[in-house]
């Protein structure tokens, strides 16, 4: 097959969470991954960023697939099921309004800055390396410590149903491709 | 001359993640409007590579019937 630009974006993923590693402030260019498929998907009616420009999933199969990092087995079936898709969509979609609503409380004043990054919505990393105090207001930090944590979460998530079952088992719970399918399918009339 | 197999999506059971398309060595396999995967039965050669890849599981080799 012939190779694009758009096949390489896995390079994009590594160098998108190194970044975050030195300079937490990085982390806002996950904003990307986060309004471009919903932007193909609202406008395009496609899953364009899902089928071709998601760097995680082109990195799940490089290392699956091409490293032989993936025991290649089948996902469970509860994995890909409509009820454990939409319910981990809810989730997520509650802990990104969770982690929006601690960055609003830092911007009002109500709450001071953690310098951590959560991991799995549960565990606090420190993470004060990446960041000077006072370069941007509170709010632009807390933010990027909150979002850095969902993303390396789902990463990290990712990483271990590569291994465990398919390389890209992640994409069929992936909160942005449930969301972005369900935008399809209702712009185009599909009741499957 | 066609191949023996050739892969078939379960469009239900599909969530258009688009790995197949992404494995397929000849471009047989295609998200379509977002919403399911086809594969192209005429482009297909059966090689199952889709199958084994879909994450939703939901690609199943048939058997191309047989013209007499």
């Amino acid at each position: 097959m012939k190779k694009h630009w758009y096949h390489y974006l896995w390079i994009w993923t590594i160098v998108y969470f190194a970044l975050g590693f030195f300079n937490i402030l990085f982390a806002w260019l996950g904003m990307i991954d986060f309004l471009l498929p919903l932007g193909f998907a609202l406008f395009g009616g496609n899953k364009w960023f899902c089928n071709r420009l998601c760097g995680r999933g082109q990195l799940f199969l490089q290392l699956g697939s091409g490293l032989k990092c993936s025991r290649g087995r089948p996902t469970p079936a509860w994995m890909y099921s409509k009820w454990f898709r939409y319910g981990f969509l809810a989730f997520f979609l509650t802990m990104f309004g969770n982690m929006l609503f601690q960055t609003w409380l830092v911007a009002a004043g109500a709450g001071s800055l953690r310098e951590a990054v959560k991991l799995f919505w549960t565990f606090r990393v420190p993470w004060g390396w990446a960041y000077t105090p006072g370069l941007v207001p509170d709010w632009v930090a807390q933010f990027s410590f909150g979002f850095y944590g969902l993303m390396l979460t789902a990463l990290l998530i990712g990483l271990i149903v590569m291994v465990l079952f398919k390389p890209r088992s992640w994409c069929a719970f992936c909160p942005m491709g449930t969301m972005t399918q369900g935008i399809c399918k209702l712009k185009h009339h599909d009741r499957t | 001359m066609a191949s023996k197999r050739y892969a078939s999506v379960r469009r239900s059971a599909c969530v258009s993640c688009g790995t197949c398309e992404a494995v397929c060595p000849k471009q047989a396999a295609a998200v379509i409007n977002g919403c399911w995967a086809e594969v192209d039965s005429g482009v297909c050669v059966g090689c199952g590579l889709c199958a084994k890849a879909c994450p939703a599981n939901c690609i199943e080799l048939l058997e191309r019937p047989v013209t007499p």
